[in-house]
């Protein structure tokens, strides 16, 4: 398995994670080490293997709305920012544009 | 009065309740005592992150009032630890990262709740492996936690500071959590009793969420009365955990002393797994002991067992890259500055998540992407499913599976932290119970030659708690008193 740096910085975009040039290829050594040792499992024969849709499923609640009185405060007590009952975060778009 | 409730905190935990329900000693000045001793481990050992102050001297009072007004409690006044990713109201999380910015919970976990409505008394949360990603210690973002038996070993991880608080006598129980191995690891470095219950058996609801289709919580205890008692406390159905097993739990303490006689053990076959000799030689003693009291001991091969630890890092770390996504620093927890939404969300994560999270988040969104999800993730799912299965087949030639829990005792710090593979690879014995959602306990077969703890590791059928601690009970009994760690606080 080919694993190098563009990989790993590829995937570290779509995990929304900043990495370093060297943090990248330190990382990326680690992971071909570890896929390296996990190639095991492709040795087994396929007919060995049940299908995907026997691999377990978590019961699933039914989907209602929850929220109750006094819930709110909660919700928001552990925010970076807040202001007017709202978390804040950077504007995304610019005043001018 | 304290030299009572110093003399109790020696002890174990149902012995102490006891002596708090006949009100021989009062639960505040056990909790004072605790108190006190868990801020030495702090201090000593790293074991604590969190120290509770006055908050407990009033809840053990309450536990008082409620005991002299003719209240029963079966964990009454028993001081506990709980480890950081578990909430308790009014005591920072930080699930051992920097990510969470210390977030204050409003509200206990389910399981700690039920272990207060038991008369347990939190004195603390414990340090643990960053997010619970680790089988040391060693990834917390607040310093490794030091092994009572030897303070230059690991104390095993996730549930470091959890097993090193209950070893060094600062407390007699506490809560762990179990992903791939995190109660049974520390449990067997530390020289403790740590159950894994069969998955749904405790609610998740306030766990920090690593890998959902594994997380257990479970206790750390120091003998088998003890972790049965917790986990009586910790165990039901909860409505905000769907995966909750519905309807009440077994009777755990049913079959405590009902011996081994006609059981059918499976030793599973571990060759090639790198077991050291004090290990063999542990696991050796264990199982003649087991025949000599009556059971039958087969040898069983998992055939597939070099597989779980594939399967295991690939299916949990595709979990917590979806899991992790929460942490953006808008909702909730650390924030770091960053031109606009998205730089905000990178650099803060970038900042936050250490080394083996960030590792195993690359792994996970690896296995999940495009073009390679069928190769790695989807294959990995299969493979659980199949070592679910070879356990099925495990348990109808045997009743329970007797294994070492790691392939050796404690190592020392620093020794693995440079390596993940050689790291992951000290759950090979763990892992398989997760894939597949049973129970497991370790319990302790004696000291190596180095004079540190080994654990064996006893994995049964869903729902078979019952019957573990009872083969763990005559293990513990046959095995006589245990000789404290040097490191033990008093």
């Amino acid at each position: 398995m080919r694993i190098d740096g563009g990989l790993v910085r590829r995937m570290a975009r779509l995990a929304a994670l900043d990495l370093a040039e060297e943090e990248a290829g330190r990382l990326a050594e680690e992971l071909r080490r570890v896929l390296d040792h996990f190639e095991v499992i492709r040795s087994v024969p396929d007919d060995l293997l049940p299908p995907l849709s026997d691999a377990p499923a978590a019961p699933l609640r039914d989907d209602v709305p929850s929220a109750e009185a006094g819930e709110r405060p909660f919700a928001v007590a552990n925010a970076p920012e807040m202001a007017r009952g709202h978390f804040v975060a950077p504007r995304v778009v610019s005043r001018n544009g | 009065m304290t030299g009572i409730a110093d003399r109790l905190l020696d002890g174990p935990a149902h012995r102490l309740a006891v002596a708090v329900s006949t009100r021989e000693v009062r639960a505040r000045d056990v909790t004072g005592a605790a108190l006190g001793r868990a801020a030495r481990s702090r201090e000593r050992h790293g074991a604590f992150l969190h120290v509770a102050g006055e908050d407990a001297i009033e809840a053990a009072a309450e536990v008082d009032r409620r005991i002299a007004a003719g209240e029963t409690f079966p964990l009454a006044g028993v001081p506990i630890a709980v480890k950081d990713n578990v909430h308790v109201a009014g005591m920072p999380t930080t699930a051992g990262s920097r990510v969470l910015g210390a977030i204050v919970p409003p509200c206990d976990a389910t399981c700690v709740a039920q272990l207060r409505a038991a008369g347990c008394v939190v004195v603390g949360k414990t340090s643990c492996d960053e997010l619970g990603m680790g089988s040391s210690n060693e990834t917390s973002a607040f310093g490794p936690v030091r092994n009572p038996w030897n303070p230059d070993r690991v104390p095993g991880g996730s549930s470091g500071g959890s097993a090193a608080a209950v070893a060094a006598r600062a407390v007699p129980l506490a809560v762990g959590t179990d992903t791939g191995g995190s109660i049974r690891l520390p449990a067997a470095f530390c020289g403790l009793v740590g159950l894994r219950p069969t998955y749904g058996r405790v609610s998740r609801s306030g766990l920090v969420a690593y890998a959902s289709s594994f997380d257990q919580a479970g206790p750390i205890a120091r003998d088998v009365r003890d972790a049965a008692l917790a986990l009586a406390a910790m165990a039901g159905a909860d409505p905000s955990d769907a995966t909750s097993l519905p309807g009440p739990p077994p009777d755990l303490l049913s079959r405590l002393d009902a011996g081994v006689a006609g059981l059918r053990v499976g030793l599973l076959d571990h060759a090639g797994e790198g077991v050291d000799p004090d290990t063999e030689a542990a696991l050796a003693s264990t199982a003649g002991l087991l025949a000599s009291r009556g059971a039958s001991v087969v040898p069983l091969r998992l055939p597939r067992l070099s597989l779980g630890i594939a399967a295991y890092y690939l299916i949990s770390a595709a979990e917590a890259s979806s899991n992790l996504a929460r942490f953006d620093g808008v909702r909730f927890g650390a924030r770091v500055a960053g031109d606009g939404p998205g730089a905000l969300v990178r650099a803060t994560r970038a900042t936050g998540f250490g080394d083996e999270v960030k590792r195993r988040i690359l792994l996970g969104t690896f296995a999940l992407s495009a073009g390679h999800r069928e190769a790695w993730y989807e294959r990995a799912q299969r493979v659980r499913a199949r070592i679910a299965l070879d356990l099925a087949d495990a348990f109808r030639a045997c009743d329970l599976l007797l294994s070492p829990t790691a392939p050796g005792p404690a190592f020392p710090i620093g020794e693995k932290s440079g390596d993940p593979l050689s790291l992951y690879l000290t759950d090979v014995f763990t892992v398989p119970a997760s894939l597949a959602g049973l129970p497991a306990l370790s319990v302790p077969a004696g000291l190596s030659r180095e004079q540190l703890p080994v654990g064996v590791q006893l994995a049964g059928p869903a729902g078979s708690e019952s019957l573990l601690l009872g083969v763990a009970r005559e293990l513990e009994a046959a095995a006589g008193p245990r000789p404290d760690p040097p490191g033990v606080i008093r």
